[in-house]
């Protein structure tokens, strides 16, 4: 399992939110989080004890935890082997270890060309 | 001798979970017809949870949806005592759990060996759920073994790789507590067993409602399915 790399904000395992989270750097969920995380030009990471029931906008999501609710990436979705995921997943790039649960559609959009 | 230089379970249950087996299915191919010829399908797969299907589907440009309901099966809340006091998986919650979609939603429904490992209380009304979700017209594969091989009929998770060409990985026992589905703890899940073998009049009847059925038989002592609805 990756661990969290250092000066990342962090939501740590003890700790629940609910309501809308956004910010405008990466995010390491390890707690309990409810309601929407919009993260535009950053990366979402979800630990093996994250509990997340949001819709989730973000460049890039790391699930290695719960994921409950629809994903849209603009770069690229993982599933690692521990992750449950139940919502739909829109992205560019995905990538899923053997062992990850998803419940959803995948929608995989091409990139622009510019 | 090399026989007493057994290696340890763990690598066991490690070079068993590498094993891949590839195997032609003429089931897949008649139905891959289908998604080489369509423009935008919806396609739900039944399996454990495929990136190599997903990307197959999606560079087609067709929609996939995948639900992986053996695992979901397996969800302690499902399970319930019936009236003689049998331990029996609740059936109506597991469906307003799972297949929830509008009806004829889907263009092609992949169950691959859902049926052979689902617990009995399921597979009816799961057969019933797929015939409302799929488009009339639409077609369903599935795959049941002809007869029981005991541990030789491992619970496989399947790979497309071609038109009519499969990859299989059996999906070996998981004994470490995982988190089901829910979110409620498994404290162990000791993989898939063959639950029972279907013989061609026991699949007609689990297909009755829809309007035509095909076998396919294979040598690995595995009967393909294709039904139309």
């Amino acid at each position: 399992m990756s661990a969290p790399a250092s000066g990342l904000a962090q939501i740590g395992k003890s700790v629940v939110v609910k309501g809308e989270l956004s910010g405008s750097e990466d995010l390491y969920v390890d707690g309990q989080v409810e309601g929407s995380i919009a993260l535009k030009a950053n990366s979402l990471t979800v630990g093996p004890n994250g509990q997340v029931k949001a819709s989730v906008d973000a460049k890039g999501v790391v699930v290695q935890g719960k994921l409950e609710g629809n994903i849209q990436a603009s770069d690229r979705v993982e599933l690692r082997k521990s992750a449950i995921v139940t919502g739909d997943i829109s992205t560019q790039r995905i990538s899923i270890e053997e062992g990850a649960y998803l419940k959803g559609k995948v929608d995989i959009h091409r990139a622009e060309v510019k | 001798m090399k026989l007493f230089r057994g290696s340890s379970g763990s690598e066991t249950v490690r070079e068993q979970a590498s094993q891949k087996l590839t195997r032609r299915s003429s089931g897949l191919g008649e139905l891959s017809r289908t998604w080489e010829s369509a423009d935008v399908l919806c396609i739900l797969d039944l399996g454990s949870t495929s990136a190599t299907n997903i990307r197959f589907f999606t560079e087609k440009g067709h929609r996939i949806y995948s639900e992986d309901l053996l695992t979901a099966s397996t969800d302690p809340e499902l399970l319930m005592k019936d009236e003689q006091g049998n331990a029996v998986l609740d059936s109506r919650k597991f469906l307003a759990d799972n297949l929830v979609y509008p009806a004829a939603h889907f263009d092609a429904v992949l169950c691959w060996n859902l049926p052979d490992y689902l617990d009995e209380s399921l597979v009816k009304p799961v057969v019933g759920r797929l015939w409302s979700v799929l488009k009339p017209g639409g077609m369903l594969l599935a795959f049941f073994h002809t007869r029981d091989a005991g541990p030789d009929s491992p619970c496989h998770r399947f790979h497309i790789v071609g038109g009519d060409t499969l990859e299989m990985k059996k999906i070996v026992l998981r004994r470490e507590a995982r988190r089901g589905p829910t979110g409620a703890v498994h404290t162990a899940i000791d993989g898939f067993q063959l639950q029972r073998v279907f013989n061609n009049r026991h699949i007609e009847n689990l297909f009755r409602d829809f309007a035509s059925i095909k076998f396919f038989l294979a040598r690995d002592n595995i009967r393909e399915v294709l039904v139309v609805r």
